[in-house]
C-alpha cells in the first residue's frame, strides 16, 4: 500500500541551531565544502484503507508541524520507497 | 471567597507541584487539573506549568494542545478565563494559538538552567498587575527549548500593544527574540513565561520571593482591584 510522506523543515528565516552545529562538525570529518546545513523531519503515514492526501495535508497543518516556524510538503510514494521497505 | 486555582498535570509535567504550592503560598486554594478530564471544576484561573509534556514528542506542546482538558481551557481562555503558562505551558499556548509565535531550541543548543533577571514591561495583564512596570524581579529559568520567535510584524505588533510582559536582562539565555521572556494575548488575561516563578516563592529554595507575585495578581484581578 503506498504511504503518505510528509517533510517537515524549519521555515528559511527560523534560525536552525542543529543543523549549525552538525556544519560546525563537519571539518573534523574532512569535509570543507558544505555551505550549510538544515535538519528537518520526515514522517511516513499510512491509512488504513486508500491514501488519503487531503487528510495527510490536514493532519500536518494542524499536528506535524508548526506553520509559525515551519513548512511542510506531502507526497505519495509506493511501498518499495518508505523508510520500511530499506530497512 | 478563596480564589481557586486550577493546576493542570499533564504526562511528563514536572512543575505543576510546585506550581500547586505557590498557589497556595499566595493566598489561593490550588485545585489539581487532569489532562485527560475536560471538565474545570469551577476554577477561577488556571496554570500550565513546566515539564515536558507527552515527552516533547514532536514538538514541545505540540500534542498537550490536543488534550481534553485544553479545548476546555482554549475556550474558557478566548472567553477572559485567567490562563498562566510556564515554561512548557507557555509552549503549549503557542502551539494551541493563545499566545502567537513560538519556542525554539535555544540557539546555542544548552540547557540553561540560572536564575535570571527580567524587567516586568507590563504590569497590565491579569498576571502581573502586583509590579510596578519597569520592575525588575530575579525568577529561575531552565529550558531548552526557550527561544521565543516570530515574524518581525507579529513582534511588532506586540511591542506596539504593550503585549511585551517581560525581558531578559543581564543577558539573553536562550537567543529569545527582542530578549522576550513572556508575551500576553491582546485581551491580557493569557500570559505565557519562559522563566519558573513558581521557583521563587520561598527563602528556603528559591533565589528571591519575586515570583509571588504573578499568584497574587491574579487574586486581584479575580476580586477586580485595578491593576
Amino acid at each position: 500500500m503506498p504511504r503518505v510522506v510528509v517533510d517537515v523543515m524549519l521555515k528559511p528565516e527560523i534560525l536552525d541551531p542543529q543543523g549549525q552545529a552538525v556544519a560546525n562538525a563537519l571539518p573534523r570529518l574532512g569535509v570543507s565544502d558544505v555551505a550549510s546545513v538544515r535538519i528537518g523531519r520526515r514522517i511516513e503515514i499510512e491509512f488504513t484503507g486508500e491514501p488519503d492526501l487531503d487528510r495527510a495535508r490536514e493532519i500536518a497543518d494542524k499536528l506535524l508541524a508548526n506553520p509559525v516556524i515551519e513548512d511542510y510538503t506531502v507526497r505519495l510514494v509506493e511501498a518499495d520507497e518508505t523508510a520500511d521497505a530499506r530497512s | 471567597m478563596t480564589a481557586r486555582v486550577g493546576v493542570v498535570t499533564f504526562p511528563g509535567s514536572l512543575d505543576d507541584g510546585d506550581a500547586a504550592r505557590a498557589v497556595r503560598i499566595a493566598g489561593a486554594e490550588p485545585v489539581r487539573l487532569w489532562h485527560g478530564d475536560p471538565a474545570l471544576h469551577g476554577v477561577d484561573a488556571v496554570v500550565l506549568p513546566g515539564g515536558f509534556s507527552y515527552g516533547d514528542y514532536l514538538r514541545c506542546g505540540a500534542i498537550a494542545r490536543f488534550a481534553p482538558v485544553m479545548e476546555t481551557i482554549v475556550d474558557a481562555a478566548r472567553g477572559g478565563l485567567p490562563v498562566l503558562g510556564i515554561c512548557n505551558g507557555f509552549q503549549i499556548l503557542c502551539e494551541a494559538h493563545l499566545l502567537p509565535g513560538a519556542l525554539t531550541r535555544n540557539q546555542h543548543l544548552h540547557f540553561r538552567n540560572r536564575d535570571q533577571f527580567l524587567r516586568i514591561e507590563s504590569a497590565g495583564t491579569a498576571w502581573t498587575n502586583a509590579f510596578q512596570p519597569g520592575q525588575e524581579v530575579l525568577i529561575p529559568v531552565k529550558n531548552g527549548e526557550g527561544c521565543y520567535v516570530a515574524d518581525p510584524a507579529t513582534l511588532d505588533q506586540l511591542e506596539g500593544e504593550g503585549r511585551v510582559v517581560a525581558r531578559y536582562i543581564g543577558g539573553n539565555p536562550n537567543g529569545s527574540q527582542r530578549d522576550i521572556a513572556a508575551i500576553t494575548n491582546s485581551a491580557g488575561n493569557v500570559v505565557g513565561i519562559m522563566p519558573h516563578p513558581e521557583h521563587a516563592v520561598e527563602e528556603l529554595t528559591g533565589p528571591s520571593l519575586d515570583g509571588l507575585g504573578f499568584f497574587t495578581s491574579v487574586l486581584k484581578h479575580l476580586v477586580g482591584a485595578p491593576a
